[in-house]
């Protein structure tokens, strides 16, 4: 039986306008990212991995080509489709957290919870078990000003896990840590993927991307080279 | 997202900023009290007029001169002015079974001296029926007499306020004031009897035409008998003046006519002291619109990760709208509070009414406010890009 594609872009296309000026953000990128998998997308700022991030992540659509998630066409969707499909098949994980101030880790853990369909009674064992899996159990009252940047980064894990989503997608996850921390972080990253979990890393960081079992490098809106 | 569960979110981020949310409120606050604080003192102004009306007693006529127009200040239409002693008789003749009483009256605001003391008073000048038409109780001395109004006697009875004012720790009775540059001796003081009457000076009307030198007297007043009806009494009174005057030289109306009149034209004052104070309502809604503008930009991350995390567009700016619509009607219903004891307190000076449409309009134009000046933000906040918020630093 083949693995099952998860994501894959079709010579995909993405153009800005700035002004009078036409950026070409891609131009025609293909990839494909199968179930199980933990790829990095590498490349320089300007290199347009932060588009591409956007795209697969379903906040935004590409300008020509398709992306296919789970064989299905998801590039002409309007914004509530799109709402509705990032929340099922989709966690982020940002370099900055984003967890929400004044809200205890459990709250902000079940977020993605409350613009689904997952009945509330559910809510609450369900983000205890993703506090368990990220090592916080003991930290579930705790608002963020009183987590570590680690602390927050495993918060934002369980977060980004708890609707089970298709594909974990990591935008620099280690930027805002120091590198012990950062080291600790890629561990669970890995332990995730070990477990079955697909996940995505996209960053500018060489030693970062090493981990990962397969590498994408783009550079001027074009895979350059697959490792 | 289900509606409580985004309700819940907006409570928070109002929580999180409580001396922001309650100065946003504070303008809805001082907007709603301010509504229902001028309606009521309105209110209060009817009741105050109606009361007053009551004291007058019941079944009176009043033939004014002219058509009158209650728009107008009734001293205008002394230009034609045709009313005249000899008027009275005419009633007097061709209405005599329905008339109990009748007195002419001259009405001039003027101030009354005595030796060093003043006050402004209503100079009133009626004959000695007068003193049971308006039902006058004498506290001290005694009211006028026939003879009196006959000679033109420089006689006077005082109203309490008068009295107090001007005899503080004395009795008045037998002391000379002056009216006008003329001499009067005060002959009695009459008992509490309601405000207005306690402002007034009660003179014969005949030694008033003569200090004011009056060619008319200012109006007729008629205590029909119990037992007339006063739809036709009216008309006899007409029929009989009409002996001698045009119809548009005078009018006769009957108590309730003219309450009716004067409570309408309060009616319209109360509702646009309301209207005024609407508007301050109006600056605290835009004030509401600001506030969330800024919180909007502010949150900007927050609206991003909610995107991000599966919110579709309807449920950010529900989560806007909800803040606002919470500022708003919390607002107004401190407001409403406000408003009603600061009523409350003013029944110290003035019988104030809370009229239940008062509460009902502020609290929904409230809540109007707080939707309408939130959909901007709101749909403001809705259309942010996930991308470039969640870049937003």
């Amino acid at each position: 039986m083949p693995t099952q594609t998860i994501i894959e872009t079709q010579n995909v296309f993405k153009t800005y306008r700035l002004g009078s000026e036409v950026i070409n953000a891609l131009s025609g990128v293909d990839i494909k990212i199968k179930k199980g998998e933990f790829v990095s997308i590498v490349g320089k700022s300007g290199s347009g991995k932060s588009t591409l991030m956007h795209l697969i992540g379903l906040l935004d659509t590409p300008t020509s080509g398709s992306i296919l998630l789970n064989d299905k066409d998801v590039s002409r969707l309007n914004q509530n489709e799109l709402s509705f499909q990032r929340n099922r098949s989709i966690g982020f994980v940002f370099q900055s957290f984003n967890l929400l101030q004044r809200t205890s880790s459990l709250d902000n853990i079940i977020l993605p919870l409350k613009y689904s369909q997952v009945p509330k009674s559910e809510w609450e064992s369900r983000a205890l078990k993703m506090l368990e899996i990220v090592g916080l159990s003991d930290r579930k009252n705790n608002k963020p000003n009183e987590l570590s940047g680690g602390q927050k980064q495993r918060v934002a894990i369980a977060r980004a896990l708890i609707n089970d989503p298709d594909l974990i997608l990591a935008d620099e996850p280690t930027g805002n840590l120091d590198s012990k921390t950062g080291t600790e972080i890629i561990e669970l990253f890995r332990k995730l993927n070990k477990s079955g979990k697909t996940i995505v890393i996209v960053t500018h960081d060489e030693e970062l991307a090493e981990v990962a079992n397969r590498k994408i490098i783009l550079k001027d809106g074009k895979i350059s080279k697959t490792l | 997202m289900r509606f409580f569960e985004i309700a819940t979110s907006s409570i928070t981020a109002l929580g999180a900023n409580k001396v922001r949310t309650f100065l946003t409120m504070l303008g809805v606050i001082i907007g709603v009290s301010a509504v229902i604080l001028l309606i009521s003192i309105g209110r209060g102004i009817q009741n105050y007029i109606t009361d007053q009306f009551d004291a007058l007693g019941s079944n009176l006529l009043f033939v004014s001169p002219g058509k009158v127009s209650f728009g107008r200040d009734p001293g205008n239409s002394f230009s034609r002015n045709k009313l005249e002693e000899k008027h009275i008789k005419l009633i007097q003749t061709h209405a005599t079974d329905i008339v109990e009483q009748i007195t002419p009256m001259v009405n001039v605001s003027e101030t009354v001296k005595y030796k060093t003391k003043y006050y402004n008073a209503a100079v009133t000048g009626i004959n000695e029926e007068g003193k049971y038409l308006f039902d006058y109780s004498i506290d001290e001395g005694a009211f006028f007499t026939r003879a009196d109004v006959r000679s033109g006697s420089r006689v006077a009875i005082l109203g309490k306020s008068v009295k107090d004012e001007l005899f503080p720790n004395q009795s008045p009775i037998g002391q000379s004031i002056k009216i006008s540059g003329d001499s009067y001796v005060v002959i009695g003081t009459s008992k509490e009897k309601g405000s207005d009457f306690d402002e007034q000076v009660v003179v014969p009307y005949t030694s008033a035409i003569n200090s004011f030198e009056l060619k008319n007297i200012s109006r007729i007043v008629v205590k029909v008998k119990a037992d007339k009806d006063l739809n036709s009494a009216t008309k006899l009174i007409e029929k009989a003046l009409l002996r001698d005057l045009e119809d548009d030289d005078f009018t006769v109306l009957s108590q309730a006519d003219i309450l009716a009149t004067i409570q309408n034209i309060l009616q319209m004052l109360t509702i646009g002291l309301g209207a005024i104070a609407g508007i301050s309502l109006l600056v605290g809604g835009i004030g509401i619109m600001n506030i969330m503008l800024v919180s909007v930009t502010e949150r900007t991350r927050e609206i991003g990760l909610r995107k991000a995390l599966g919110a579709t567009p309807f449920d950010v700016a529900l989560q806007f709208l909800i803040e606002s619509v919470l500022l708003s009607v919390t607002g107004g219903s401190i407001g409403i509070m406000i408003g009603w004891l600061a009523s409350f307190a003013g029944r110290a000076y003035i019988r104030t009414e809370v009229p239940w449409w008062s509460v009902a309009i502020a609290f929904s134009f409230a809540a109007f406010v707080g939707i309408i000046f939130g959909t901007y933000p709101a749909v403001k906040a809705s259309k942010k890009d996930p991308i470039e918020a969640l870049r937003y630093e």
